[in-house]
């Protein structure tokens, strides 16, 4: 799937870790020239646009995805409560709305309607690496025909990582954008998550982790061959 | 929390999970577990097992026995045994009262109160216990201690049967997502020792009441006995659960200093300064049973006294040497513990200790330079170092003194403890032991 195009640039976290955790991949974006120039080679798979504290440039962002040739589908716009009656008179401006703040199962539902009535790429049920399979419908992980028992939070943490292979994530990063709450071990807990995965991956795929000295981790090989 | 139920309803029904254990601990440190089918889970998660606490250590009140167990999905863990048969899964649970409020008897949510006051002041506690235990050929206290090695320290035996066992452990371990950094024969025959790697206290409790089960389950499997009690043979040392401490604030470790002489920042200072003040009164706690006043003696690597330092292993708390360049592995380490202690309630303590010191500003006394074991009592005196309690008996008096141990545990856990241990302590007072016989009976 392409990613789902984001305004604003960064995007609210609460957002970004809907996204994530229902397996879009997204891209954000800060202006209207960006939303062209940063358009992956088979466009946008979507968009999300948040109104609620910018409102000129959403809109604007908006029109300009809608008047091209072939106008961009679906587009998501997040509105606060003060700004329904924005919304007049701009119907052809996106298919669907949800009220900031959001309720995540809402949004997830929403987009997941969204995606189906368009027909453009709905979200992936199979993420592969080599010989690791994730299947994001039963939430099971397998390293060929052997099952990983993994907990939750590992299970999310290896998701979030196998769906970028080859990025360098931070600790805060990942603390962020898969936790998301508060957690008792602070920010060691992704260094205390990612042993515990690399125990249950076993000596032979545990590599696929790799530790980015001073920065933070990476799954699988790096895009730039390093 | 909703997906994360959702994740383990799943996985039961993909794995074909046939059982699912909910654990919890008494306030003795005994693992307890109802098990329930896949069928019950849904209900388990929304509102809880209702079951009759009555019968369970620390958990009975006067007024009402039921309480409701209620587990925690992010706990949710394959057992790597048994499956053979059933697969079955285990998750730790909370324990509540039937209005919902946290159980005051379950030592789990003791620990979560304490970490929680941590977590105000910005602070998570980190931390990695040094497991020892003992192999012997049976469990069977009729019969005397057959130890399965007469191998010592670091020692590489081979073909052995323990190595074999603690190999199979640590595989285990790992496979339930319980890092090992070290492992080795420890200084006794048939003592080893298991070392884990540090995580925040609460998943680190959980993880050492997996472990003991772990450690016991592959002894079993192979006919031999494994225990935690601290000092099952006199004459050699014991078994203790050093414990490593650090405390962070966000990524950094807030225990560093860079340009202080020992690399310790004034949190770390006041840190120890606290667990040193609190230690007579959290004795009873980390060192719970009568057995493990015996494994607090000279001579055996075992702290007797109150004192801090950094390359000393007679001190009680010890500071070991950072590396260059490993700024974040700065901590402490907490000698007196045995690993028949309640982790729960034992973190609790040595946490609550800490951030006293932290909050009151206590002063840390000087280093202890030389080896405590060999200086006088009057030297000792002069250094103004306190002792350890000398017996569970001196344990629960200065336990009983403490504010802050009643504070940190809660009133109805420091209660029931200092009845339930003040028994244990008058039982074992009038029995006439095999020492008094062998040494009186023929000369008076």
């Amino acid at each position: 799937m392409e990613p789902v195009l984001l305004f604003p640039d960064p995007p609210p976290p609460e957002l970004a870790q809907t996204l994530d955790l229902n397996g879009y991949p997204w891209k954000a974006i800060a202006s209207e020239r960006d939303a062209t120039r940063e358009e992956p080679a088979d466009g946008w798979a979507g968009a999300i646009v948040c109104a609620d504290n910018d409102p000129e440039n959403a809109f604007a962002i908006c029109r300009a995805l809608r008047k091209r040739d072939l106008p961009l589908e679906p587009v998501l716009l997040l509105v606060s409560g003060t700004q329904l009656a924005d919304l007049e008179l701009r119907d052809d401006l996106y298919d669907d709305f949800c009220l900031s703040p959001f309720h995540p199962r809402e949004l997830e539902a929403r987009l997941k309607h969204l995606f189906w009535q368009t027909g453009r790429g709905t979200r992936p049920e199979l993420i592969e690496y080599g010989d690791l399979m994730l299947n994001l419908e039963t939430y099971q992980a397998a390293i060929g025909d052997e099952p990983l028992d993994l907990t939750y939070m590992e299970y999310e943490l290896l998701k979030f990582l196998a769906s970028h292979p080859g990025k360098v994530f931070t600790r805060e990063t990942l603390l962020s954008r898969v936790w998301g709450y508060e957690y008792y071990g602070g920010a060691r807990t992704v260094d205390v998550h990612v042993r515990r995965l690399r125990a249950k991956l076993g000596e032979e795929h545990a590599g696929l982790i790799q530790t980015v000295r001073s920065v933070g981790y990476r799954f699988g090989q790096s895009r730039w061959g390093v | 929390m909703e997906r994360q139920q959702d994740y383990v309803l799943r996985t039961v029904e993909e794995r074909g999970v046939r059982l699912i254990r909910l654990w919890f601990t008494d306030v003795l440190g005994q693992l307890k577990s109802v098990a329930i089918s896949p069928a019950e889970l849904e209900n388990a998660f929304e509102e809880g097992m209702h079951f009759d606490g009555s019968a369970i250590d620390g958990f009975s009140r006067v007024q009402e026995s039921d309480v409701l167990a209620k587990p925690e999905a992010n706990t949710f863990e394959l057992l790597p045994w048994d499956r053979t048969e059933d697969v079955s899964a285990r998750m730790f649970c909370d324990i509540l009262n039937h209005d919902g409020t946290p159980f005051e008897g379950d030592p789990r949510q003791v620990l979560k109160r304490n970490l929680d006051r941590a977590r105000e002041k910005g602070l998570s506690f980190m931390c990695a216990p040094e497991m020892e235990f003992f192999y012997f050929r049976s469990g069977d206290p009729s019969r005397s201690l057959e130890p399965l090695d007469t191998g010592s320290y670091f020692d590489l035996t081979t073909a052995d049967v323990a190595s074999d066992l603690r190999k199979r452990t640590i595989h285990m371990l790992e496979a339930m997502g319980i890092p090992v950094e070290y492992s080795f024969h420890e200084d006794a025959p048939s003592q080893h020792e298991i070392d884990l790697r540090y995580t925040d206290a609460l998943s680190m409790a959980d993880n050492i009441m997996t472990f003991r089960l772990v450690v016991r389950e592959i002894a079993l499997e192979a006919g031999v006995y494994a225990t935690f009690m601290p000092k099952p043979l006199s004459g050699v040392q014991g078994s203790g659960m050093h414990t490593h401490i650090s405390l962070f604030e966000g990524d950094t470790n807030a225990f560093y200093e860079p340009g202080d002489p020992y690399g310790l920042s004034k949190v770390a200072y006041g840190f120890i300064a606290g667990v040193l003040h609190h230690a007579p009164g959290i004795t009873a706690i980390t060192n719970q049973i009568v057995n493990s006043y015996k494994r607090l003696i000279a001579g055996h690597e075992a702290p007797t006294h109150i004192s801090w330092a950094r390359n000393n292993r007679s001190a009680l708390v010890r500071v070991p040497i950072t590396k260059h360049g490993k700024e974040s592995s700065t901590r402490i380490e907490y000698r007196a513990p045995d690993p028949a202690c309640n982790p729960y309630l034992a973190f609790s303590l040595l946490l609550a200790s800490g951030m006293n010191g932290i909050e009151q500003g206590l002063q840390l006394p000087p280093e202890a330079t030389r080896n405590v074991f060999e200086l006088t009592p009057e030297e000792r005196a002069a250094e103004g170092m306190r002792s350890l309690p000398q017996s569970l008996s001196d344990a629960l008096d200065a336990m009983e003194h403490s504010e802050l141990v009643a504070e940190a545990l809660g009133e109805h856990i420091f209660e029931w403890f200092l009845r339930n241990k003040r028994s244990e302590w008058f039982d074992y007072k009038s029995q006439v032991t095999q020492f008094e016989l062998d040494r009186y009976l023929p000369n008076i």
